[in-house]
């Protein structure tokens, strides 16, 4: 299943980002696919983005709001907040595990050997912050004397714009290095941080400080699809703790915000079948325990 | 010994949750639909905000 998983990541990373003409072009794609929303975390000024970053999109679009108002316009990113709400209710933070290219970077780093650390539980509560604050109030409220905001997320903190973005399109117009700045430099600073960060711990950005992560975490009770835990079967063996990457402890939060449903917990750690995934309550077969249990008896 | 499945998928109800969820993100879309906010939407996502990506 964890292969499945990875080519999973692999197929949906190209399909939001299969614009390679950049190199010959040196231009960002610009045809009608960027209509539809990224279901990760992926900046819309890369190169070869083809899809739409929702949390960019929120951003700009809340940050002009005032002046589309004034012109009629009532562009409260209700589409966009559709578009991830019916995400978050159909998989939650399942697509960070499967469906984001900033989150497959980081698992790809951590498998650099280098001693491994955790992350205290206290910092997973800043993405909230990042979502409430630097997401939604700041391009809300802070304007400038036209009465626009910025996108406060984008431009001071996303080491996946930084990353995905920003580096390459210096590399593709070598005239853009002239405008570099302390804003470049505070933003490759927090990229290399979380980039190394990433090699001694598991996904760090999308633990402390990922607004999408933050937005999809709140639908951890409610949506569709999500790992159940039979309690009944359940020997509370702790095995599931040492294998989940977002720190996890399963059988004690089986709703955990946290939980990506990358399935570790199922596939390499549970010998009991305690841990299945089900669909709306209706538990699925799993490939090679047949149907999950279900409920006490 | 083990129940057929159709028995043991009785069981447990289906989640009503996601359900609600669900339908008011979608009528929540097709609000910022009807408004035209995706046309506003592809015009920014075909420019590169270059202070976004912390150039300029």
């Amino acid at each position: 299943m964890e292969t499945v998983r990875k080519w999973v990541q692999v197929i949906i990373g190209f399909l939001t980002n299969s614009s390679w003409s950049f190199p010959f072009t040196n231009v960002i794609y610009q045809g009608p696919l960027k209509v539809i929303c990224a279901p990760g975390l992926n900046c819309y000024s890369c190169p070869a983005a083809t899809t739409y970053c929702p949390m960019g999109s929120i951003q700009q679009l809340l940050g002009g709001l005032r002046f589309a108002l004034e012109n009629g316009q009532y562009y409260f990113s209700f589409s966009v907040f559709g578009t991830i709400g019916v995400l978050g209710g159909l998989f939650g933070r399942m697509i960070c595990g499967w469906a984001c290219p900033f989150g497959f970077i980081q698992e790809l780093l951590h498998k650099i050997p280098s001693k491994k650390f955790a992350i205290p539980r206290i910092l997973s509560y800043g993405k909230y912050m990042f979502l409430v604050v630097f997401v939604v109030v700041l391009p809300l409220v802070l304007v400038d004397e036209f009465g626009s905001g910025s996108p406060w997320f984008c431009k001071f903190v996303c080491p996946a714009g930084t990353l995905e973005a920003g580096l390459p399109m210096l590399l593709l117009q070598p005239n853009l290095r002239n405008s570099l700045g302390l804003l470049f430099l505070n933003k490759f600073v927090i990229m290399t941080i979380f980039l190394i960060w990433a090699v001694l711990s598991s996904r760090p950005f999308c633990r402390t400080a990922c607004p999408l992560g933050a937005f999809y975490a709140l639908f951890s009770k409610v949506r569709l699809i999500k790992l159940q835990l039979d309690e009944a079967k359940c020997t509370n063996c702790k095995a599931c703790h040492h294998v989940c990457p977002m720190g996890v402890k399963f059988n004690e939060s089986p709703d955990d915000p946290e939980c990506i449903s990358c399935l570790a917990c199922m596939n390499k750690a549970c010998q009991f079948d305690a841990i299945s995934l089900e669909i709306g309550g209706i538990p699925l077969a799993t490939p090679n325990k047949g149907l999950a249990p279900v409920g006490k008896s | 010994m083990s129940q057929p499945s159709h028995e043991l998928r009785k069981k447990r109800p289906i989640r009503k949750a996601p359900f609600v969820v669900i339908p008011i993100f979608l009528i929540l879309w097709m609000i910022g639909v009807a408004t035209g906010e995706p046309a506003r939407v592809l015009e920014q996502a075909i420019q590169v905000c270059l202070s976004c990506i912390g150039i300029g």
